[in-house]
């Protein structure tokens, strides 16, 4: 389980969209780097990232090598009822990370 | 005689070492890609138009291992016609395609903003699939005083 976090407005208007920030916690290891040793550090991202509002998916990423590491985003969703956002991802050696925050729409 | 043929022996060997480390040695500068293969391959063959694409990338990034980058698409969201997919191409980089989001008309808004890699100056293409089948591309140039993939430990 990998760590991230998640900011989402506490309330939000019926329709409207609002913005919905990620920060996952990652090296994000490109694969073209060497350690000390003269040896390549294996590639290591985070590869795949849904969002889903209410259980409806909104946004689904394909990252590469050339995210940040500690891949950060931000996008918008718009929704009709008081919900849950719940962002998963995964890396390329399986691991897996989730985070929610629920909203109440005003 | 004995330190000269050793002398001998040593540049000998010395120089059999060096030169395939020379060789492996990765090019300090990523040469600028063509990309057109990869943007067909998403494109398909259907037409692209330039521009309606809002990029936000600074001028001159300092550090090419993190350039914030913001893009917003200028097209409503609505269910029936909306913006399907933004890809981010970044042609000097190891991997050109740099991120792909897929979007749904519930997202209301097609904007994303990420935080990218730029191996080098060079020019950063983002590419926007509508629902209909159109493309969008623009383009915008991002010099890079230090780059980032390249081998920093060494």
């Amino acid at each position: 389980m990998m760590l991230g976090k998640l900011q989402v407005p506490p309330s939000v208007k019926k329709g409207e969209p609002f913005e919905i920030r990620v920060l996952v916690q990652h090296p994000m290891e490109t694969g073209y780097r060497r350690d000390l040793n003269g040896m390549s550090i294996p590639m290591h991202i985070v590869d795949k990232l849904v969002c889903r509002v209410g259980g409806r998916e909104i946004l689904r990423a394909e990252l590469g090598t050339g995210i940040a590491a500690n891949p950060y985003l931000a996008f918008y969703a718009t929704a009709s009822e008081s919900g849950e956002v719940e962002v998963e991802w995964s890396d390329n050696r399986g691991d897996t990370g989730r985070v929610t925050a629920r909203f109440t729409v005003a | 005689m004995k330190r000269r043929t050793f002398l001998k022996r040593s540049t000998l060997a010395v120089t059999a070492a060096a030169v395939p480390a020379l060789a492996q040695q990765p090019t300090r500068f990523q040469p600028a890609q063509d990309v057109k293969p990869l943007l067909a391959e998403i494109t398909k063959g259907a037409v692209v138009d330039e521009g309606g694409i809002e990029v936000q990338l600074p001028q001159i990034a300092e550090n090419g291992n993190s350039v914030p980058m913001h893009i917003k698409v200028d097209h409503p969201m609505a269910p029936a016609d909306f913006v399907a997919a933004i890809h981010i191409v970044a042609e000097r980089n190891p991997r050109p395609l740099v991120a792909s989001f897929h979007l749904k008309p519930e997202a209301g808004r097609a904007e994303v903003s990420t935080r990218v890699r730029l191996a080098g100056t060079q020019t950063v293409r983002v590419l926007a699939a509508m629902s209909d089948g159109r493309f969008r591309i623009v383009q915008q140039d991002v010099l890079v005083t230090a780059a980032a993939c390249l081998d920093e430990s060494m």
